[in-house]
């Protein structure tokens, strides 16, 4: 029997805030337990939330970007349950009116657009943190986290498969990132997505009951859970099962799925708006004043890559994935240096380089002037892309020397004259006969390998398309 | 010094007739004689007071002054105050000692004012006859049978025995009002916001609201000076020029219209507070005052819509205490969940547990739209009750409670006839108006009370109303025997 | 509409308050006269009625972005019940 996939993902973004969402202590992470948990963090009797302005002004700068509906006026509303994390018995929480609705981001499916719809992305405070088996049978509570704020983004049941939750995800994780509202910081739990996955027959309207996979925080994860989740449901349903709607838990050591142990008893949170908070009134001076410090979203930078500066569909999308990495590329191209060879090198050897480093690109060892001096010299033919492959090794370990001097000292200048080349040539074809006859019978191998012969004669120095220019003039 | 104003108080400060450490001494003493019997304070620190008294000493030696330095005043425990144990009344909070100071406890520190103790209260503020508190009941010094009133009983039962000449209190649906009433004093419960309610434990947060209780119009006047101000820790607390509330007492209350509500004065009103409180309304028509009649038709329904609303909010508020970072943990438990049940079984009382249940209840999945949102829209048509009834006059008057002091343990096994006694208080808070309450007469030794509800932030005018009578009669000056 | 007995117990897991087998008959019957009360509204006509949350028509007022708070753990920690290593400790908690 064939099967739809329907996938909704609701993500938790940490913003990218000095202070919590309702009091002035520090979210910064990694430090010692409880030493950021304050009066309001603890819920002392008394304490009493007071909005931060900056996470406000990040969720509109969301719902500006996704091309949202901003609410004029939202409301907070406490969510009510028991856990030791949670310190106040309660999370405050928008719901019934949040205050981004209705947005939208495209993905790229194959070579198709799509759009996922966002339904809302509201404000919300996160939990602390439970530390398992401090001692036997017991748990530690560290509150450093509780209050952090948090935008909870939810799409619309719009993706249809594993590969299409991993791009929106991917999609969302650099859009948060482009816009400076979240650092990305998956491993540090700024960048959570919790998964509702369900199957339904092909063709049919009727969807399936969804199970919730909590908590996921890498791309990777994402993906195994729901490939595990999605074989586990319709297995279950061919062998004449049901599905009962529940949280469920990845384990990455495993790959599986598991329902929660603990189950919110019936789910009943008992909502109703926070009388500690007022309505969030957002006004139009507000939003016009996030607009104007708003600049060019990634879809549109990518657009004018490629119609400004001819760049490929693909490195334009790859540059425009990260809002650091396209200002370093306008940079280089600023400076002078070819778009398209600025960006093949970014997206081949600088990248690995950075990565094999664990260096951001902010802070790449290689300036902004050398990058582009050693493109253009690439663009001028005075070296071959592969001698600047040894340049750019020299360059990343001793970021004083200039291009040039680098390409004098290893004596990489290629050899553009053709009457030099003319007689290394020459000499190939003497000492070659056979080959050239296999060339003469037809084999177009033979012609790469003479001129393989003719750049090692030049010691990699000759200017390959000239070399095999006056080759084939020479024994055709 | 036993009946004196702050005024006069202030005076003999400067005029070095006392300090302000004897001051403390003497209403020390006062405590350590009276206390045993009419159990008002949960706590006192001498050794703190005598601290602060010795520091407002060198604050008037210098001439650095305003007039509450050296004054005592008695703090209802709500109130978070820095080092002093702090329990609202409940075993929860036994051994909770506050790390912070509530904005009213720094307000009158920075005021240079002397903490004499913690008031005794209802258990979370639950409560009309004091009869909740985990520390036992509060008696009425006017006769040491009867309750206080409540949930300010603590703070009520101390000013009326003179063990302080002032107290602060908090009122939810008449906390402040009605103990006043039952004690004889003058009590006022400020507009919602006027009053930061940081570090005062929360019960029903949107109704919610600290204020002054004292002998005289006066005197609430100076405290409110202190306590009103826009403190940015609360996100409900208006942000509004400061006023003086001293400025207008002494104005003339000519022509002002009082509005007089037929739904206060119904078969549920005793006959003999009754009688009082006309008598009041004709000594303000003695001092010029109009007598308007109005109608404020949902009065019933407060007390159902209180019932609902303020339940909700505290079985919220109240979820934080789980005995994990702070407050009472039960001794023995087999697993978390465990933990949680006996911890808040054992750790809340009778009263405050029902109410949470009935909060819990009335939010719960299926029932919200029946029971709180209802009440939520009801609660809006008592408001437009009261937005009507201000077009037609200044202020509203009518009885602060339905009867006197009733005998301790009466009401106790009867949650619905104790809710009752708030029946004339309630409205306002649903409406965020003010309401205060002064004495007008006594019937049977024990005291009546009038309320005096104003329009939004008409603070100054009540106050001026409720001079404008001190000064022509003197049932403020009452003083229980054997006191 | 009236509290039964599976109500109570549903509202007393949810509140986590533990209500003994003896307290329950006499708790139904307090919280079902409170309910009894509750119910005289349910006469009202509210339609067209926007539901109050609170006493004031205020907008929330929004804070700076800016740490003010500092470590409190010296007055924290010795206010619980057990502590180690800076964590407050409670009984495994299980997912």
């Amino acid at each position: 029997m064939d099967w739809d996939i329907v996938i909704g993902i609701e993500t938790h973004v940490q913003l990218k805030t000095q202070s919590k969402q309702f009091s002035a202590a520090s979210i910064a992470y990694g430090a010692e337990p409880n030493s950021q948990a304050c009066l309001v963090s603890l819920a002392y009797p008394g304490v009493l939330p007071v909005l931060n302005k900056e996470a406000v002004k990040c969720a509109i700068r969301f719902g500006l970007a996704t091309d949202a509906a901003i609410a004029i006026r939202s409301v907070f509303a406490r969510k009510n349950y028991f856990y030791p994390d949670l310190p106040k018995g309660y999370q405050i929480s928008q719901y019934e009116l949040p205050i981004v609705n209705h947005g939208k981001l495209t993905i790229k499916v194959g070579d198709e657009d799509k759009v996922v719809r966002i339904l809302r992305a509201h404000l919300e405070e996160d939990a602390g943190k439970s530390v398992h088996g401090v001692s036997q049978g017991k748990s530690g509570i560290d509150l450093n986290r509780a209050g952090t704020p948090l935008l909870e983004i939810v799409t619309e049941p719009d993706m249809s498969s594993a590969d299409e939750a991993v791009a929106y995800a991917k999609k969302l994780h650099e859009l948060v990132q482009w816009i400076g509202i979240c650092d990305g910081n998956m491993q540090e739990g700024s960048f959570r997505c919790d998964v509702n996955v369900s199957v339904k027959k092909k063709g049919t309207d009727k969807l399936g009951t969804r199970r919730e996979i909590k908590n996921l925080n890498s791309f990777k994860f994402i993906k195994q859970a729901i490939d595990y989740e999605v074989n586990w449901q319709i297995e279950t349903l061919e062998d004449g099962g049901t599905i009962e709607q529940s949280t469920i838990l990845f384990n990455p050591d495993t790959g599986e799925t598991r329902a929660m142990r603990t189950k919110e008893e019936a789910n009943d949170y008992r909502y109703f708006p926070d009388p500690d908070l007022l309505p969030l009134d957002v006004n139009d001076d507000m939003i016009n004043e996030i607009k104007s410090t708003m600049t060019e979203l990634p879809a549109e930078v990518s657009q004018n890559l490629q119609k400004n500066l001819g760049l490929s569909e693909y490195d334009a999308n790859e540059i425009t994935a990260d809002r650091a990495v396209t200002d370093f590329f306008m940079q280089v191209v600023e400076k002078g240096a070819s778009a398209k060879i600025t960006a093949n090198w970014i997206l081949g050897n600088l990248y690995s380089r950075l990565n094999e480093s664990n260096v951001e690109i902010q802070n790449c060892p290689i300036s902004i002037d050398a990058l582009a001096n050693l493109i253009k010299r690439i663009d001028d033919s005075t070296i071959s892309n592969n001698a600047a492959k040894k340049v750019f090794d020299r360059m990343w370990q001793d970021n004083q020397l200039t291009v040039d001097a680098i390409i004098d000292d290893l004596g990489l200048k290629q050899i553009s004259d053709s009457g030099e080349i003319e007689s290394l040539v020459q000499q190939v074809v003497d000492s070659n006969a056979s080959m050239v006859e296999e060339f003469k019978s037809g084999k177009d191998k033979a012609f790469n390998a003479l001129v393989g012969q003719v750049m090692k004669l030049s010691k990699g120095k000759a200017n390959p398309s000239q070399v095999s220019d006056i080759l084939r003039k020479k024994i055709s | 010094m036993i009946n004196n104003s702050i005024n006069e108080l202030h005076h003999g400060l400067l005029k070095k007739d006392f300090s302000s450490v004897e001051l403390a001494e003497y209403f020390l003493s006062r405590i350590k004689k009276l206390n045993p019997s009419i159990n008002a304070f949960i706590t006192v620190d001498e050794e703190k007071s005598l601290g602060q008294a010795k520091l407002a000493d060198e604050k008037i030696s210098k001439g650095d002054l305003n007039p509450l330095t050296g004054i005592p005043i008695a703090q209802k425990d709500i109130f978070c105050a820095k080092g002093w144990k702090t329990t609202c009344g409940s075993l929860m909070l036994d051994n909770f000692i506050s790390p912070y100071d509530a904005y009213v406890i720094e307000a009158f520190n920075k005021a240079g004012s002397v903490n004499l103790g913690k008031t005794n209260m209802d258990e979370f503020a639950m409560g009309s006859s004091n009869e909740t508190s985990y520390y036992g009941p509060v008696k009425n010094p006017w006769n040491l049978d009867y309750v206080p009133g409540g949930s300010s009983g603590g703070s009520a039962a101390a000013v009326a025995s003179r063990m302080a000449p002032i107290a602060t209190g908090t009122d939810t649906g008449g906390s402040i009002r009605q103990p006043a009433s039952l004690c004889g004093l003058t009590g006022l419960k400020p507009t919602y916001g006027l009053v930061s309610r940081f570090g005062m434990i929360a019960f029903a947060s949107s109704l919610d609201q600290a204020g002054p209780m004292a002998l005289t119009a006066e005197d609430c006047a100076h405290m409110l000076n202190v306590m009103a101000g826009y403190d940015e820790r609360d996100s409900t607390c208006i942000n509004r020029p400061k006023e003086d509330y001293l400025a207008n007492l002494d104005h003339s209350i000519q022509g002002l219209k009082i509005g007089i509500p037929k739904e206060f004065f119904d078969e549920g009103l005793d006959a003999n507070v009754q009688k009082l409180v006309e008598e009041a309304l004709n000594e303000y028509k003695k001092l010029g005052a109009e007598l308007v009649d109005i109608s404020l038709p949902n009065t019933s329904l407060a007390i159902p819509v209180y019932y609902v609303i303020a339940p909700a909010e505290a079985s919220s508020n109240l979820s934080r205490y789980d005995g994990v970072r702070y407050g009472y943990r039960a001794k023995e438990y087999k697993d978390l969940m465990d933990m949680y049940f006996k911890t808040r079984e054992q750790g809340f009382g009778e009263e405050v547990k029902r109410r949470i249940l009935i909060g819990t209840y009335v939010l719960s999945a299926g029932y919200y739209d029946a029971y709180y949102l209802k009440a939520q829209k009801i609660r809006k048509l008592i408001s437009n009750d009261f937005k009507e009834a201000f077009t037609k006059c200044d202020v509203i008057m009518g009885p602060a409670a339905p009867s006197v002091a009733f005998k301790s343990g009466d009401k106790k096994e009867d949650p619905l006839a104790m809710y009752l006694q708030d029946i004339y208080t309630i409205s306002t808070n649903l409406a965020g108006l003010p309401g205060m309450s002064l004495p007008v007469g006594q019937t049977q030794g024990l005291p009546v009370g009038l309320q005096i509800i104003g329009n939004y932030f008409k603070e100054s005018q009540m106050l001026n109303m409720a001079h404008a009578y001190q000064q022509k009669t003197q049932w403020h000056k009452m003083m229980p025997e054997g006191v | 509409m009236s509290l039964n007995q599976a109500d109570l117990k549903k509202i007393a897991h949810l509140a986590r308050i533990n209500v003994s087998e003896e307290e329950t008959k006499v708790l139904e019957e307090k919280l079902q006269g409170i309910m009894s009360l509750i119910d005289q509204m349910q006469n009202v006509d509210t339609d067209n009625v926007e539901p109050m949350s609170h006493a004031i028509e205020v907008s929330q007022p929004l804070r700076e972005d800016i740490i003010k708070e500092t470590d409190i753990r010296k007055d924290s920690l010795p206010l619980a019940s057990e502590v180690q290593d800076s964590l407050f400790v409670v009984p495994q908690v299980i997912e």
